[in-house]
């Protein structure tokens, strides 16, 4: 993945004896699975408009962030462990022990505050360990956020089986807690929250230094160790990152639905990496961007949307359609990296 | 101390004091009642044969260094199918009816397999992704096939490949035994085991050497396919019925589990048939005796989870290294 920066100048090289003047616009062939998913958004959108009445309201552009926070969270935090060339397991079962830690915790009268910071730290904890388990031991990462999905799921379950209602007040109040932004359009804080985690994430990911680490890796992990790089501080991080963003999704989990459950969060892994791919992240390391996650949490989003505006179509056909989205981009991605290779 | 030193020696330990524990804590662990052999063992057999299935298919795919992500929902298509055809018949008591389903429902389940063999080998997508796209649209096709319902045959012959017995023996257990055995002439009395290795060392390599790189990876994914839609209709059978959600929910997982306490690398090259069947009925002689003493079963995962992290670093070479190494350096500097 590391020859996609390096092929376009020597493309720019054979075209220049011949004509040099000749400037067609080409986009750069590391943002064409971007600019992929950002048409097939625009696509969707304008076909939702046109087919169904009130598709056009500000109102489901905003509620597609709303409805979709906790998968954005978690999705930004994948993304960090997939560009390592990682994966994590383990972020919808350390939603589901978040969520009923804190319903347990705030039902048994902590403050709100406390709660909040304590379960954020688990969930860092538990990232960081596997971080730990995966570069020291050398565990393969699927193997280690497997235990760690097991563990986490095995937590939730011991501390509660059923599902446990938040009566909390700040918990209730922020729930019920309205943003306007204009005219009827109103949002959640949840959707705030999540919209902040990409920004700050694409920020960190573009200017610093630690993201320059993480896509050093994810290149080439012996390489990164060679140059003199942090590899063990990053890679750790990463891991404590996408622990610290499920836990995150986690409680806006609990603010959105006031209540904690151990099965909350079941499979949402599958969902962020979905997102991930069809965002354009590559699952090799080392290739994609924070904002293609975000646009592929979009797209499922607007799928799950124009389904219920379509109203007789099985919520199957969800999962169908991210398929067959999955198997375009996947396919897309492969052409492009194989013209680049070449 | 080469006992010791066998990668399979901690799963097998823990493995034989699971099962004394079971042994001592369940009434029965194995009598013989009606002429069938009954008790917890049996039940443990019994319960483990989809995932021996499953993760039988998965060690031949992990051994060409890929992996198969769909197998839970593959599981649930071919439930699915046979039950939606069984349920369509005017006798559901026919035997010959009901084992041409059976072998529909097995030829969907290869034609899945074909569908990720082909992404894999013949596109060139990685596997964890090519085997993705099936494991989220695999259930979404399921819940189509079952119109979202769970579809409840009554049908005596498709109940009897989970429940009934032949020999004294469950016929869920038979069908494992039988996979395992052809699987492991297959590829240890044939050059084909050599050749998976080989593919799974190096795919360039092997075509360059005159192997047949492409048709084997394509021909690893058919027979995941087909083990796991076998272990599906095992699952369906056992409930009579079809539940598209449920049926191989998270088996994927298990089963890769099973692969690797086998100590089959998932980097490719080198795979265990016996360490795998160790391995699977491990994870169910863990579920069944953690409930059979006593714990409730939502500890199950955590039990599970322990065993995990236990084995995982037992079996890393640099855990060994860091942890015993100290030790061991120790020792020999007294000797």
């Amino acid at each position: 993945m590391t020859t996609i920066d390096a092929t376009p100048d020597t493309g720019n090289k054979k075209d220049s004896p011949v004509n040099p003047r000749r400037r067609v616009y080409r986009p750069n062939t590391k943002y064409i699975p971007i600019l992929a998913t950002l048409a097939l958004l625009v696509i969707m959108y304008s076909a939702g408009v046109a087919n169904y009445e009130n598709f056009g309201q500000p109102s489901v552009i905003v509620n597609l962030f709303r409805d979709n926070a906790v998968l954005l969270v978690v999705t930004v935090g994948m993304t960090f462990v997939i560009l390592t060339g990682g994966i994590d397991l383990s972020v919808g079962a350390v939603i589901s022990m978040t969520t009923t830690l804190t319903a347990t915790l705030l039902q048994g009268g902590w403050p709100p505050l406390v709660v909040l910071v304590l379960v954020l730290l688990l969930g860092s904890l538990i990232g960081a360990g596997q971080g730990a388990v995966i570069h020291y031991f050398k565990v393969e990462p699927f193997i280690a956020t497997l235990a760690g999905l097991f563990l986490a799921r095995g937590i939730a379950l011991f501390i509660n089986q059923s599902s446990i209602p938040i009566r909390d007040e700040t918990w209730k109040a922020i729930s019920e807690y309205r943003i306007p932004l204009a005219d009827g359009v109103v949002t959640k804080p949840v959707a705030i929250v999540a919209i902040l985690a990409v920004l700050i994430a694409a920020a960190v990911l573009a200017w610093t230094r630690f993201g320059r680490n993480v896509y050093a890796i994810g290149g080439s992990a012996d390489s990164a160790l060679l140059m003199g790089l942090p590899v063990a501080r990053t890679r750790i991080a990463v891991y404590t990152l996408s622990g610290f963003c499920a836990a995150l999704g986690g409680v806006l989990f609990s603010i959105n639905s006031t209540s904690g459950w151990a099965l909350q969060g079941n499979g949402l892994e599958l969902d962020a990496i979905a997102a991930c791919v069809i965002g354009g992240v590559l699952l090799t390391g080392g290739s994609g961007y924070v904002f293609g996650a975000l646009l592929g949490v979009l797209v499922t989003g607007l799928i799950q949307t124009i389904i219920i505006f379509q109203g007789d179509l099985n919520a199957a056909w969800t999962r169908i359609i991210v398929g067959v989205l999955l198997f375009a981009f996947i396919v897309l991605q492969r052409l492009v990296t194989r013209k680049v290779s070449r | 101390m080469t006992i010791l030193k066998n990668r399979l020696f901690w799963p097998a330990a823990i493995l034989v004091v699971l099962l004394v524990v079971n042994a001592f804590t369940s009434n029965q662990f194995v009598t013989v009642r009606d002429g069938h052999l009954f008790g917890s063992l049996i039940d443990i057999l019994r319960g483990s044969a989809p995932l021996v299935l499953v993760a039988l298919g998965m060690t031949l795919v992990i051994a060409t260094g890929g992996i198969d992500l769909s197998v839970g929902s593959v599981m649930a298509i071919s439930g699915a199918v046979a039950c939606l055809l069984i349920s369509d018949l005017g006798n559901q008591n026919s035997v010959g009816s009901v084992l041409l389903i059976i072998l529909v429902a097995i030829g969907v389940s290869l034609l899945a397999g074909l569908w990720n063999g082909t992404l894999v080998a013949i596109i060139g997508i990685q596997p964890i992704i090519a085997t993705l796209i099936l494991m989220v649209a695999g259930r979404g096709i399921a819940q189509l096939i079952t119109d979202g319902q769970i579809i409840n045959v009554q049908s005596g012959p498709y109940a009897t490949i989970a429940t009934g017995f032949f020999l004294a023996l469950p016929v869920a257990f038979l069908i494992a035994v039988a996979a395992v055995v052809l699987i492991t002439l297959l590829t240890r009395r044939t050059a084909l085991g050599l050749l998976l290795e080989s593919v799974g060392g190096s795919p360039t390599a092997s075509r360059l050497a005159g192997i047949r790189a492409k048709r084997i990876t394509v021909m690893v994914y058919v027979v995941s396919g087909g083990f796991a839609g076998l272990a599906g209709l095992i699952y369906s059978a056992n409930i009579k019925s079809a539940d598209s959600i449920a049926a191989g929910n998270l088996i994927e997982l298990d089963a890769i589990l099973a692969v690797v306490i086998g100590g089959t690398a998932l980097i490719g090259g080198r795979f265990s048939i016996a360490g795998t069947v160790l391995g699977a009925v491990l994870i169910q002689a863990l579920g069944v005796t953690v409930v059979a003493i006593g714990v409730p079963s939502d500890l199950t995962l955590l039990f599970k989870a322990v065993v995990v992290v236990a084995l995982c670093l037992s079996q890393s070479p640099e855990f060994r290294a860091k942890v015993f190494g100290r030790f061991k350096t120790r020792t020999e500097a007294i000797a």
